[in-house]
């Protein structure tokens, strides 16, 4: 559109007071009428917000760097989540590991196989169910299933297997020694 | 896109049959489908069949727009005051109650508050806002200042109003009788003209009283 059939220079820019408008009050100035005025940004403004939001990404990143040179996995041990003779074959029981928060899931699948998987389904975080006679862990939210004997996904919308932890039986106890996070 | 500038808006009052075309004509407008932006005011009911269509006239200091404390309304270069930005209104109702022509309407549903925008998908391409395209008697009028003044020989375009001491400037001209003792109208003093009996500063609404 030509300019010069609508200059904005045309546009009478009154004020209620009748006064110019270098007289005007701040917030006036802060809060525009004129559309080109509510959306013109300083070139100041502009390099402020950048300089801001990039400097929040560096620390962001500095952080997470931080964070995976500290402790890494320093609080996992072994610890004794059960006894081979409280779960009969085809059972499964819950317990913890490494943390509160973590719970995971044994599977007794046999004489001396004992499995077991972290109890998050890795779709959504729903618990898994497992269904011993068919082979397979199942996540009722969206029927994604798991195989029971690797972890691995087999239908549904889970693409990446269930964390396995590390198992060791000693002395007729179940010892929880180390989580294996895959992620095909 | 912006509205041409040769191109104003006349509302003549006195021309006003009260049709409802305009009415309906509104709610076709692309930018609020389905919903009437204009009012058509009777003026007095119990004695007089005269009405007359407000549409916004597009203040050069938007009073809806300074009361916004969303920072919602806002001016395009040609002049023309938009409806309130969906993202930014609070429907909070300081427009309608600040607008000295009671232009905005709060659509609760929606919550955002709906004007008159000069119908802006159309002038703003140089066609006439829907309501004068439609309205049989021309009380609301777009065209170039030339045209109005062959066509109302009798009438000049006022776009200044006095509410109180807030003086009004206008985009949208309204028509008033060209000459009253002589003198060409400066201003419309709404307030004064609300009086039964207006004091003689400015022209009275003659029209409005209808003893022209």
């Amino acid at each position: 559109m030509a300019q010069d059939t609508t200059p904005s220079s045309q546009l009478r820019v009154l004020t209620p007071d009748g006064r110019p408008s270098d007289e005007q009050p701040k917030w006036r100035k802060d809060f525009p009428i004129d559309t080109a005025q509510d959306n013109y940004v300083a070139r100041r403004d502009f390099t402020k917000f950048m300089v801001l939001i990039s400097g929040s990404f560096v620390a962001g990143q500095a952080w997470i760097a931080l964070k995976t040179l500290g402790g890494k996995h320093t609080g996992i041990g072994p610890r004794a989540i059960a006894r081979v003779g409280d779960i009969a074959i085809g059972q499964a029981a819950t317990f913890v590991y490494p943390d509160e928060h973590d719970v995971c899931l044994l599977v007794r699948a046999g004489e001396e196989e004992f499995l077991a998987y972290s109890n998050k389904c890795s779709h959504l975080s729903c618990p898994v169910t497992p269904d011993v006679n068919s082979g397979r862990l199942v996540c009722p939210c969206h029927h994604g299933s798991f195989d029971l004997a690797t972890g691995r996904p087999l239908a549904g919308p889970p693409r990446r297997p269930l964390a396995r932890i590390v198992l060791e039986v000693r002395d007729g106890t179940i010892y929880a020694t180390g989580v294996e996070e895959r992620t095909v | 896109m912006s509205v041409p500038g040769h191109l104003n808006f006349y509302i003549d009052p006195a021309r006003c049959i009260g049709c409802q075309a305009c009415v309906q004509a509104c709610t076709e407008c692309d930018t609020h489908k389905g919903i009437s932006m204009i009012h058509l005011e009777t003026v007095d009911r119990a004695h007089s069949t005269q009405t007359i269509p407000v549409v916004c006239m597009h203040c050069d200091s938007p009073t809806c727009a300074e009361v916004c404390p969303a920072d919602a309304i806002k001016r395009t270069p040609d002049g023309v005051v938009q409806s309130a930005r969906k993202p930014r209104c609070i429907a909070c109702n300081n427009c309608v109650l600040a607008c000295p022509f009671g232009v905005p309407k709060m659509k609760v549903e929606f919550e955002l508050m709906m004007k008159c925008d000069m119908c802006y998908d159309r002038s703003s391409v140089g066609l006439k806002p829907m309501c004068a395209s439609v309205c049989p008697s021309q009380a609301l009028f777009f065209g170039t200042r030339e045209e109005i003044e062959a066509a109302r020989p009798q009438s000049a375009p006022i776009d200044r109003f006095q509410f109180g001491n807030q003086t009004i400037t206008t985009k949208v001209k309204m028509m008033g009788p060209r000459s009253v003792a002589g003198a060409r109208p400066e201003h419309l003093d709404v307030t004064a003209a609300l009086d039964p009996n207006p004091p003689g500063r400015s022209i009275s609404l003659g029209v409005l009283n209808g003893s022209r």
